[in-house]
């Protein structure tokens, strides 16, 4: 236990200030967004992920935003284990046809009001995968989607952009 | 002991049991042993090898015209054997292998589904990857079926495959348990099917597919770049080993070696993708049994690494650095500086964390025991990477079969007979000690010279195999290409073709609430297995 303890406080908090350091335009942003989440979202937006047919390249990045470098957390935003607790759905992939129903159902189970973010190039438009028959070539063919964040895969900076931007406008 | 000693017993064996080896050729499948065979002695084959204790590494077919020829790769003592067969498109039946080795199981049924091969004496018939997206009498994979999504008909919504026939255990107390598509978590879609008596697990049953996007027909018609560039996103994670396994694929079929240098910066590249991966999956597994100072940890170490990818590399998975010919990025003498001190900093680093989490009971006591996989199970289900190694299989490419920058530069071997989630965490340890070693020493013998070769046109059909040991563990990718240098026919075969079956083993006799930890401690990949 002592030795946790040493690790811990040794290493100490190394969370970075938002979300990318030098960058006063993004702070200024982070601030205005936890503002909108604190007065939309009752302070806390709760994200629902959903791969629909990537390469996990996307779910790499997407893990790596609750890493303690980038604690997303600290802006009031949180990755939940069920659609029906979601406000927001990051959906990843071309949208593989295998997965379509899935998809659908997942954006049924999410109560309204609802935003659908496309994560990465093949969720944006198919990406690399390209216009084939094994898929439904982007998000937008399936539900509405609210915003893209293109990338392949979009780093975490760019992700917390993407979510940021995207919050700053609705 | 000499390359391919074992060869003329096994074909001593064929001869006596009136098997025809129609065609041997140890050139055109290089550095495989090619063997054509007749179609109805494709089970027998298979037999003889299973008597020799080869190991199954993969099935695929490749329709040309008005047949199919069907390849099946098998190893032993590091080098490869590639039976391969033609049977007729109108009667595409051939014996089954997976009688004889149960790892070809899910490997024919996506043939089944994706090219319409029958395989007669296959003791399971049901589909695999084809869910409702295409009818059970059409198959992608031939020629005359419409890659592009628009020349096909397809309904607005393509039906949830609801009525797949999976196995049930009646009793009283057992009670299903569905888990998927959608997961709890963020990772990928597939559906668990557990059948359960109070907590402890009776059985799994997978259903995969959900992620298939149709990667082998992309890649037809692309160009070698292309190629490479598809095959950097079978798996995410693996983006490095999946794409060098498919440049190993080119260049042999157009006889082109890359440099010196180009190799040991692949072998740098991939050295990396491993240490990311089992740093990330070593602090997630630990997390899945509630000790969240190791993916803190573990996760920090990760992020720093990866951020190095990106500053001396451009990606912070490493994606598209490799292309045919050749790498597309170079190190200067500062960024070999770097490097080595990173390497010495996360040795310090891991030496103590490691330590601390071995020397921790309440992790002993969940990881210990846990998701206990036979070593006899590992070896018939063809188990490589970690889930292998510690289940007694020390078969790593990069010493058993070692290619350039390995040849030079041995990789030791690693096994270990424990089998449980424990072993296998251990078994990652251990790879990353051995590769920031590794990676030392290649930096002290970086090659100068050029990172790029020009990639000479055919002249004609050709066609070639890539072998790679991923972070999972062994990668096989088989390409053909026409004279224009388009590719025809693309497999990449990634390990978790045979890391998920071991899975459904493992979890049996283990509680509903230590999956998580069996799954993590396996991670198969879903992306590279859907295709």
């Amino acid at each position: 236990m002592y030795r946790i303890l040493r690790k811990t406080l040794g290493i100490g908090v190394v969370t970075e200030k938002a979300p990318v350091q030098h960058d006063k335009n993004l702070e200024k942003l982070g601030i205005e967004v936890k503002r909108i989440i604190d007065k939309r979202f009752h302070g806390s937006l709760a994200i629902r992920e959903v791969d629909a047919g990537s390469c996990n390249a996307c779910e790499l990045e997407i893990h790596a935003l609750n890493n303690p470098f980038h604690d997303v957390e600290r802006f009031g935003i949180h990755f939940v284990a069920s659609p029906r607790h979601a406000d927001l759905l990051l959906v990843t992939g071309p949208v593989s046809r295998h997965m379509q129903a899935a998809l659908l159902r997942t954006w049924e189970a999410t109560p309204s009001p609802k935003y659908v973010i496309a994560v990465g190039d093949c969720a944006c438009d198919g990406g690399e995968f390209g216009d084939i028959y094994a898929t439904c070539g982007g998000v937008d063919k399936v539900l509405p989607v609210d915003a893209l964040i293109p990338g392949c895969p979009p780093t975490p900076e760019a992700l917390l952009r993407g979510l940021l931007a995207c919050f700053a406008r609705i | 002991m000499a390359r391919f000693d074992w060869l003329s017993e096994y074909l001593a064996l064929l001869q006596d049991e009136h098997v025809l080896v129609r065609r041997g050729s140890a050139r055109e499948l290089a550095p495989a042993h090619l063997l054509e065979i007749d179609a109805e002695d494709w089970g027998r084959s298979a037999q003889l090898a299973a008597m020799q204790d080869y190991r199954w590494c993969g099935m695929w077919g490749d329709a040309v015209d008005d047949h199919i020829k069907v390849y099946a790769c098998l190893e032993h003592q590091g080098d490869y054997l590639m039976l391969q067969t033609v049977v007729d498109l109108q009667m595409p039946l051939l014996p089954s292998h997976s009688l004889s080795f149960p790892a070809a199981d899910r490997p024919e049924r996506h043939a089944q589904d994706l090219l319409g091969l029958v395989f007669s004496d296959h003791p399971d018939s049901r589909r695999w990857t084809r869910h409702q997206a295409w009818d059970e009498a059409v198959y992608p994979l031939r020629g005359d079926f419409p890659a592009n999504r628009s020349d096909s008909a397809q309904p607005a919504v393509t039906p949830p495959d609801g009525d797949y026939p999976f196995r049930q255990i009646k009793g009283e107390g057992v009670c299903e348990i569905l888990v998927g598509p959608v997961h709890a978590g963020i990772i990928e879609p597939g559906h668990f099917r557990f059948n359960a008596l109070g907590e402890e697990i009776l059985s799994l049953e997978q259903h995969l597919g959900y992620v298939h996007k149709g990667i082998e027909k992309a890649a037809v018609g692309r160009d070698a770049a292309g190629l490479v560039k598809l095959a950097g996103r079978v798996s995410g994670d693996s983006t490095v080993a999946h794409a060098w396994a498919a440049c190993q694929a080119i260049e042999r079929a157009l006889s082109c070696q890359p440099g010196r240098r180009a190799n040991q910066l692949r072998g740098l590249l991939c050295e990396r993708e491993r240490v990311a991966n089992h740093l990330g999956d070593i602090g997630a597994i630990c997390n899945d049994v509630g000790f969240a100072f190791a993916i803190y940890q573990c996760s920090r170490l990760r992020e720093l690494w990866q951020r190095r990818n990106h500053e001396l590399f451009a990606h912070r998975l490493l994606m598209d650095r490799l292309i045919p010919g050749g790498v597309r990025c170079d190190l200067d003498t500062a960024g070999i500086e770097v490097l080595r001190q990173d390497h010495g900093e996360l040795r310090q680093e891991i030496t103590e964390l490691f330590d601390l989490l071995e020397d921790q009971p309440s992790l002993e006591d969940r990881l210990l025991g846990t998701g206990y996989l036979r070593p006899a199970t590992a070896r018939a289900l063809g188990c490589t990477g970690f889930v292998g190694k510690a289940s007694g299989q020390p078969f790593d490419l990069r010493s058993a079969h070692p290619y350039p920058p390995y040849a030079q530069l041995p990789m030791p071997a690693r096994s270990r007979e424990e089998g449980d989630v424990l072993a296998r965490v251990q078994i990652r340890m251990q790879e990353i000690h051995d590769s920031l070693d590794w990676m030392d020493r290649l930096l002290d013998t970086l090659d100068e010279g050029s990172v790029q070769t020009e990639l000479p046109q055919p002249k004609q059909e050709v066609q070639g195999i890539g072998f790679v040991e991923g972070w999972r563990g062994e990668i096989i990718s088989f390409v053909r290409m026409d004279e224009r240098g388009k590719v025809q026919r693309f497999f990449p075969r990634d390990p978790s073709w045979h890391s998920w079956p071991a899975l459904e083993r493992i979890v049996m006799g283990n509680i509903v609430p230590d999956f998580p930890v069996c799954n993590k401690s396996v991670n198969g990949s879903y992306s590279g297995h859907d295709l």
